[in-house]
């Protein structure tokens, strides 16, 4: 049944965990206990030449204690999912946070939320890809690279999919009970080619995007995969062909399969509360936006609207509930370059002094805490907006660029850099051929206000990142990023071939 | 059933049409806390266990292999683990790589049982934090401790029993006083007897230092990069230097006439990159641990036996990461991934400070972050300097600088260093989960590229 959570997870004695370790935490006086269940199954299907490479399979589950006791947190996780265990993790959290109270610091305080009895939640998606069989999944792959390899211009393929399905059942003392179900899947493919002057390697990747689709998306159902992979040989043969970059200050169109990316790295990290908090200040860093700025910040031109949301359909980061028990929710980040909003778990919401939390915690697996993770974050399309075509030719001198490649920001989201799968050359609103070793760099709030051109609706993509790392222990996450063509004016392009890096 | 050696052996009892099983058990005890301006954030106490089933099994075409894995309470997961590793090897076409699984041999210490660890493993790490925190003023503290050991038990049908517990211990501070902080890590298998208000008091002294903020452009200048610096860019290079990869034609290994470049000049220093299990302060598992076919291992390696290995001897590049199949296909030794690493040059080499002393104008980077592949052929990398760029005049730091972006790549940088330091133990920032035991040089580079500047403080 299409709605329904696995028989084998609802199978677990989730309500028997839950209550041995919630009426533990209500006799020792916790102020709040959660205990989570959490199932995640991972797949990895690696086919090159033609051959199978590596193919695996992993289903990891366990149980997960969170409490807040005079003031502190505590977490424990264990994969013995006996009431015993519930408990024994239920004491050493409180132990934890006992131990954590002593040191000292502002008492934690939770934003309220009301209770959710009995809810469940399951991602839509109509094949789930660990039902279909491996064979089936190496002759799709070895597929797509003889396709590819009939081309001169191929040397190697490498085609890869990856697939998880995670299953979350969530209570706390407030009542709730959540269970949840979701399926991703992001299949790639690498053509490798050779440069015809020194015999060097150039490479082209598919930009079709991960989505939070079953294994119909292989076949096509939201991503032309066939279409993709027809061009795929022509580009790589021209990028072997390219000249190296002219640096300069240009002009770019920029593909929403780069600029998903770039969204990515300098708003959706940039707007996490407890970025702005310093939560993360020793390892993925802070964010220039201080925790006073929203309606003050002002983040780039009018054109630019970014939404936050749970809800988007097929986004990784969609889902019913948080890993707090918070309901999916939408809202607005930045409205016509105005900074508006912060993404907020519960102890952030509180911090701010929010009636709410906007549903953003979230914990890789059994073992990992919930904490502070970037919901789908989204730039708007303009209305009746033009197409990626008449975007590009409302340019003299610049770049087209699609498909994201490389990537790194500072750690305040600020200075950026980011490569592309391809760059074409614009001369006179027409593409002039791919050019090599580009990489754009420039400064969040003044590339955001170089923002002069959005295309419409037809342009926009649901793009995302399913290998999002943060926190310590690092925890990796997936958000999808949705938007349209855009024109950026006057950005700095460099040759990072090191003539001028 | 009493403990995971038994309930290996059992499960290897229920190999039925595979030629050969194979078995990984990962024990894992693991407590850590985090901090943020001067309060806890983050903790938690987390065990946790993971079977990997391999399934080999011969067929006309070749080897065929199923991987599975299983997370979670034992129970009666395993024969069904085994099951459907089986049914995946039947299925699956055979595997480019695979062949049968090595010579079978066992550690002593197989009938050990995994070791343990605690909140208590912090020892002094609590009350000096409070005491830190306590001290700081108007700094503030930003920081992460964990405590970690991982006990690999590996089982095979052809007989191999070998048993590895791995202790790691990571502490990460960083010190901030208005726009100016400083970071240290320290790697270590043992916390607790960790000093942290002298840490503390450490990173706040170079704060304190007198000295100007400079204001410099892009461009090139001479840098002195820290063990620490060094040893995120080495292991970039490690994990690019897959003779796998470099076969296929991606990396900057990989020759136009399909060779390996061994026995290629890399620097004119004598350098030399190593790795050795038994390094008596970098101690890692003396046999390879695959739990998926990737760039540098195979799963049908598991279990090889593993020796010093010089991938660079002073100077010249002597040997990739090899899997079986790959040392096969190029008749190189078979010179499997190790997990540690060590760079050093001659004897006699300067310290930090004697090459801050012989420095006439150049940049101290203390830490380096957010590297990222630009161009997986050159091994060119982008990132940032973090955490303290100090000026160097005259033998003497006179100030701090701005952050700086930078497009380099460790191999170029190797070619162009001209001095290498007395190597210490270090910590790549950016990779304090995944690869900790590290024993780097500081280096000089006399014409280090910077391509922005980077505003972030």
């Amino acid at each position: 049944m299409p709605d329904e959570i696995d028989d084998s997870f609802l199978a677990l004695p989730l309500a028997r965990l839950a209550d041995a370790a919630l009426s533990r935490a209500r006799q020792r006086g916790a102020r709040y206990a959660a205990l989570r269940v959490q199932r995640v199954r991972s797949g990895r299907t690696v086919v090159h030449d033609g051959a199978l490479r590596a193919s695996e399979e992993e289903t990891e589950t366990g149980l997960a204690v969170r409490v807040l006791h005079r003031g502190a947190w505590g977490f424990a996780a264990t994969p013995e999912l006996t009431p015993e265990a519930a408990v024994r993790a239920c004491d050493d959290a409180l132990a934890l946070a006992r131990a954590c109270a002593d040191v000292g610091g502002a008492p934690v305080a939770l934003a309220p939320e009301p209770a959710y009895p009995g809810a469940t939640w399951r991602s839509p998606y109509r094949i789930n890809p660990f039902e279909v069989p491996e064979s089936e999944r190496v002759e799709l792959l070895s597929h797509w690279c003889a396709g590819l390899q009939a081309h001169e211009s191929v040397a190697h393929v490498l085609a890869r999919a990856t697939a998880a399905q995670e299953n979350t059942y969530y209570a706390d003392l407030d009542g709730t009970r959540v269970t949840q179900q979701r399926v991703r899947v992001h299949p790639q493919v690498l053509a490798v080619g050779r440069r015809p002057r020194d015999g060097g390697v150039q490479t082209l990747r598919t930009v079709g995007p991960p989505v939070a689709r079953g294994w119909e998306y292989l076949h096509g159902e939201g991503w032309d995969w066939a279409g993709e992979l027809a061009e795929l040989p022509a580009l790589l043969a021209e990028k072997t062909q390219a000249p190296a970059v002219r640096p300069g200050r240009y002009d770019l169109v920029i593909d929403p399969s780069q600029l998903w990316l770039t969204i990515h790295e300098s708003v959706g990290h940039a707007t996490e509360y407890d970025r702005a908090l310093g939560h993360e200040m020793s390892y993925a860093g802070g964010t220039f936006a201080t925790p006073d700025a929203a309606g003050r910040l002002r983040y780039g031109s009018a054109l630019m609207s970014v939404d936050a949301d749970r809800s988007a359909p097929h986004g990784l980061a969609t889902v019913g509930f948080d890993d707090e028990g918070v309901a999916a929710q939408s809202w607005p980040l930045i409205e016509a370059g105005v900074l508006v909003g912060f993404q907020h778990d519960r102890g952030s919401a509180a911090r701010a002094g929010l009636p709410r939390s906007a549903g953003c915690a979230y914990a890789e697996s059994y073992r990992h805490t919930p904490m502070a993770r970037m919901p789908n974050v989204s730039l708007r399309p303009a209305v009746d907006g033009p197409d990626t075509a008449a975007l590009i030719a409302g340019v003299t001198d610049g770049f087209y660029l699609a498909g994201s490649d490389s990537w790194s920001i500072d750690m305040r989201r600020r200075q950026f850099q980011f490569t592309a799968q391809r760059w074409h050359r614009i001369r006179n609103g027409r593409l002039a051929g791919q050019v090599s070793g580009a990489a754009y760099q420039a400064e969040t709030t003044a590339f955001w206000s170089a923002l002069c051109g959005l295309g419409g609706e037809g342009t926009w993509l649901l793009s995302g990142a399913d290998m999002c790392g943060k926190g310590q222990p690092v925890q990796a996450a997936a958000a999808s990023h949705g938007c349209p063509s855009a024109v950026f004016r006057g950005i700095d392009v460099v040759d990072t071939g090191g003539r001028d890096g | 059933m009493s403990g995971i050696q038994d309930a290996l052996e059992a499960a290897l009892r229920h190999r039925r049409d595979a030629d050969e099983l194979l078995l990984i058990a990962d024990e894992t005890a693991a407590a850590h806390l985090r901090w943020a301006g001067d309060a806890l954030t983050t903790n938690g106490s987390v065990r946790s266990r993971r079977v990997t089933a391999a399934a080999v099994r011969d067929g006309a075409a070749g080897v065929h292999v199923g991987l599975v894995g299983h997370g979670g309470a034992l129970g009666d997961a395993l024969p069904g683990l085994v099951r459907a590793a089986e049914r995946a090897a039947r299925d699956a076409p055979p595997a480019a790589d695979a062949t049968r699984l090595p010579e079978p041999w066992r550690t002593p210490s197989w009938a050990e049982p995994p070791g343990g660890t605690s909140v208590d493993a912090f020892g002094d790490v609590l009350p000096g934090l409070a005491d830190a925190f306590a001290a700081a003023g108007q700094r503030r503290l930003y920081g992460y401790t964990e405590h970690r050991v991982v006990t690999t038990y590996l089982a095979a049908s052809t007989g191999a029993r070998l048993r590895h517990a791995q202790s790691t211990g990571l502490f990460d501070l960083s010190v901030r006083d208005g726009d100016d902080s400083a970071w240290a890590g320290v790697t270590a298998p043992d916390l607790t007897g960790l000093d942290v208000p002298a840490l503390a008091a450490e990173l706040s002294a170079t704060l304190a230092r007198p000295g100007r903020r400079v204001e410099l452009p892009p461009g090139r200048y001479e840098v002195l990069l820290t063990p620490n610096c060094v040893a995120d860019l080495m292991l970039h290079l490690y994990l690019a230097a897959g003779a796998r990869g470099a076969l296929d034609g991606r990396t900057a290994f990989s020759r136009p006439d399909g060779r390996l470049p061994l026995g290629e000049r890399l620097t004119a220093l004598p350098l030399t990159l190593r790795s050795d299990p038994d390094h008596p302060l970098l101690p890692c598992a003396p046999f390879t641990v695959s739990r998926g076919t990737d760039d540098l291992t195979a799963v049908v390696d598991n279990g090889l036996p593993l020796r010093p290995t010089r991938w660079i001897d002073e100077g010249v590049l002597t040997a990739l990461v090899q899997t079986r199949h790959t040392a096969e296909q190029t008749g190189a030794p078979l010179t499997p991934m190790v997990d540690n690493l060590v760079l050093e040059g001659g004897p006699d080499a300067p310290t930090l400070p004697e090459m801050v002393r012989s420095t006439r104008r150049g940049l101290l980077l203390t830490s380096l972050w957010y590297l990222r592949d630009v161009d997986p052929a050159s091994l060119l990398l982008t990132g940032l300097t973090r955490d303290g760029v100090r000026l160097v005049e005259d033998g003497e730091i006179v100030g701090t600088v701005h952050n700086f972006r930078f497009n380099e790549s460790p191999l170029s940088l190797l070619a162009r260093a001209t001095e290498a330091g007395r190597p210490v133990p270090a910590l790549p920032r950016e990779w304090g989960d995944y690869f900790t035991r590290m024993v780097m040089p500081p280096l000089r580079v006399p014409d280090f590229l910077m391509s922005a500047v980077s505003p972030a403080t």
